[in-house]
């Protein structure tokens, strides 16, 4: 198997005894899209951290295609963009200059950087913004600038700690296309998400994260699957907003106060339909409800991802 | 990385800190211009008229290769410092952390950027200096390798004390509390002959004094201590220095956690 990265038996204890990653084994096919969920504190950023040399770890292996973290670390970075959380670069540089300066150090001729960075800003949408101070732009633009920063050099593989954190809906699904397409290119992700409904979107494969250790790792399919119940959301013609008694299925109003009804995975819907007709319930129209992925999520951690943006400052 | 993609990195480094010392020249340029001015009115016109001659020469003419090294070393020292500390703090750091370039090179560029601004501003307050004296090298090879020595020992202090400053207190205190005593107590404005014995004694022990007077007999031709020997320390505290701070950085201390 071509892994894109390969992590074995990887712990990370920091001074004064935190035991942040307690033998993280996981694996990224080439070409993937994957999510590394977890709640705070789980050890999501310590094992970005490990991989984008941020963090030493304290055992195991790490290898992203042939390279080894412990022989081979210059290639290994070659081969990795990282966008971190946290705005890390100089908010008195000009944008562009911080763009074309972190090719640099990647070792790429100042010609063929000026058109990368080019290439990038202007697919990020910050091409008229190369010439300003990067503290002078929103919110949204700084996230973008750290993603042009992170593929400027041409990497195989992009790490990206919480990309959309306080991101507005609508550059948030334009980020996503942009990452999809980048994706469909070749350039394999990782990211980390406390928008659940993103890692459902996205990724192909989530592993997720808790305790330092690994408690899932495999397709969303398969993981989705691990769900026994449905949860289908109803509009009904002149809802009276009472919740219908039907025979064998649990009914309840949700937050919106709309009616949702719990059906188990291998059933139909036929029989929902029919009870609900026969009671005088007219449909009006039903989807899915979409947050499946959080109630997995809390089945297996136990609580909700965090709503806040921070991560753990593990 | 090959040696032409660890040239780029260099250069990227030593491009970036100079577009920002220049960037900001107010207040790194031009302050030790108008100090030095200042200084040289002062000391060597109204104070210097008054003294007389020190070891043979004008007072003015004594004094002017102390200044331009005194401009020489805090230049070169700020420069690093605070650069250094600017990118831990803000964590831009981490730009050249997740990159593959060398921590030898990450060291080198900014010294060569310290050593710059460090060179310049020696430069002008040299220019500013033709003003009030006439500059006639006895041994202009002697007087480049001063400054370059200087420049990079002192960039090598900067760095040591960015790697471990934790706040922006930090990288004023040595400024304040030892550059500083150090340069006035460094010969820059006597010579140590005027001392009692102990005094001269314990003046050997200020690495400064080696590079005012190194300096001063590149230009003057005259100097308290031998110029081999002067150069011969520098070399040394230069090399002490480099292991030093690349052992840190090789540690990550304060920038991996």
């Amino acid at each position: 198997m071509d892994y894109a990265l390969d992590i074995r038996g990887l712990r990370k204890t920091f001074p004064g005894g935190l035991e942040a990653l307690k033998g993280i084994d996981l694996q990224v096919e080439a070409g993937d899209f994957f999510a590394l969920l977890g709640p705070n504190g789980a050890g999501k950023s310590t094992t970005l951290g490990v991989l984008a040399s941020l963090v030493r770890k304290t055992a195991g292996q790490v290898r992203v295609f042939d390279a080894d973290l412990d022989t081979d670390p210059a290639r290994l970075k070659t081969w990795l963009g990282f966008v971190p959380q946290e705005f890390n670069f100089n908010q008195f540089e000009k944008v562009g200059d911080i763009v074309r300066t972190q090719a640099g150090y990647y070792g790429m001729a100042p010609a063929r950087a000026a058109l990368n960075a080019e290439r990038y800003l202007r697919e990020l949408g910050l091409w008229d913004k190369r010439n300003s101070p990067a503290r002078m732009l929103s919110g949204g633009m700084k996230r973008r600038l750290l993603i042009a920063r992170a593929l400027v050099h041409e990497p195989r593989v992009l790490i990206l700690d919480e990309p959309t954190a306080g991101v507005d809906i609508e550059l948030r699904r334009s980020m996503w296309g942009f990452l999809e397409r980048i994706n469909r290119e070749g350039v394999t992700i990782i990211l980390t998400t406390h928008y659940l409904e993103e890692a459902e979107a996205l990724c192909r494969n989530i592993a997720i994260i808790d305790g330092g250790r690994i408690l899932q790792n495999c397709s969303k399919q398969e993981l989705l699957q691990q769900l026994s119940m449905e949860h289908f959301i109803f509009d009904i013609r002149n809802d009276p907003g009472t919740v219908p008694q039907l025979e064998g299925y649990h009914c309840f109003r949700n937050d919106e106060g709309a009616l949702v009804v719990e059906v188990e995975k291998e059933d139909g819907l036929n029989d929902v339909f029919r009870q609900l007709g026969e009671q005088g319930w007219e449909v009006t129209s039903m989807r899915n409800r979409s947050n499946r992925l959080e109630e997995l999520f809390m089945s297996l951690v136990g609580r909700s991802l965090p709503e806040s943006e921070e991560e753990e400052s593990a | 990385m090959t040696p032409y993609q660890i040239w780029i990195a260099f250069m990227t480094i030593v491009v970036r800190e100079i577009r920002r010392f220049t960037r900001i020249w107010p207040q790194t340029l031009l302050p030790p211009a108008v100090t030095m001015t200042l200084y040289f009115v002062i000391f060597g016109n109204l104070i210097g008229s008054r003294i007389g001659p020190m070891e043979g020469y004008d007072y003015m003419e004594f004094i002017v290769p102390g200044l331009i090294m005194m401009s020489v070393i805090t230049s070169s020292y700020a420069n690093v410092v605070s650069s250094f500390f600017s990118m831990k703090f803000q964590r831009s750091i981490e730009e050249l952390l997740v990159s593959p370039t060398p921590n030898w090179v990450i060291l080198t560029g900014y010294l060569a950027g310290g050593m710059a601004r460090g060179l310049i501003v020696g430069f002008v307050v040299m220019l500013v200096s033709l003003a009030f004296t006439t500059l006639e090298f006895h041994s202009p090879v002697l007087v480049v390798s001063t400054a370059l020595l200087t420049s990079l020992v002192f960039s090598l202090g900067g760095f040591i004390n960015a790697m471990f400053a934790t706040k922006f207190d930090d990288i004023s205190i040595v400024p304040t509390f030892v550059l500083t005593p150090l340069t006035y107590l460094g010969g820059v404005f006597y010579s140590i002959n005027l001392l009692d014995p102990l005094w001269q004694t314990l003046s050997m022990a200020n690495p400064i004094l080696y590079m005012v007077n190194a300096f001063r007999y590149g230009v003057l031709g005259a100097s308290d201590v031998g110029p081999v020997w002067a150069i011969t320390m520098l070399v040394v505290f230069a090399v002490v220095l480099f292991t030093v701070s690349l052992r840190l950085l090789n540690r990550g201390k304060g920038i991996r956690s």
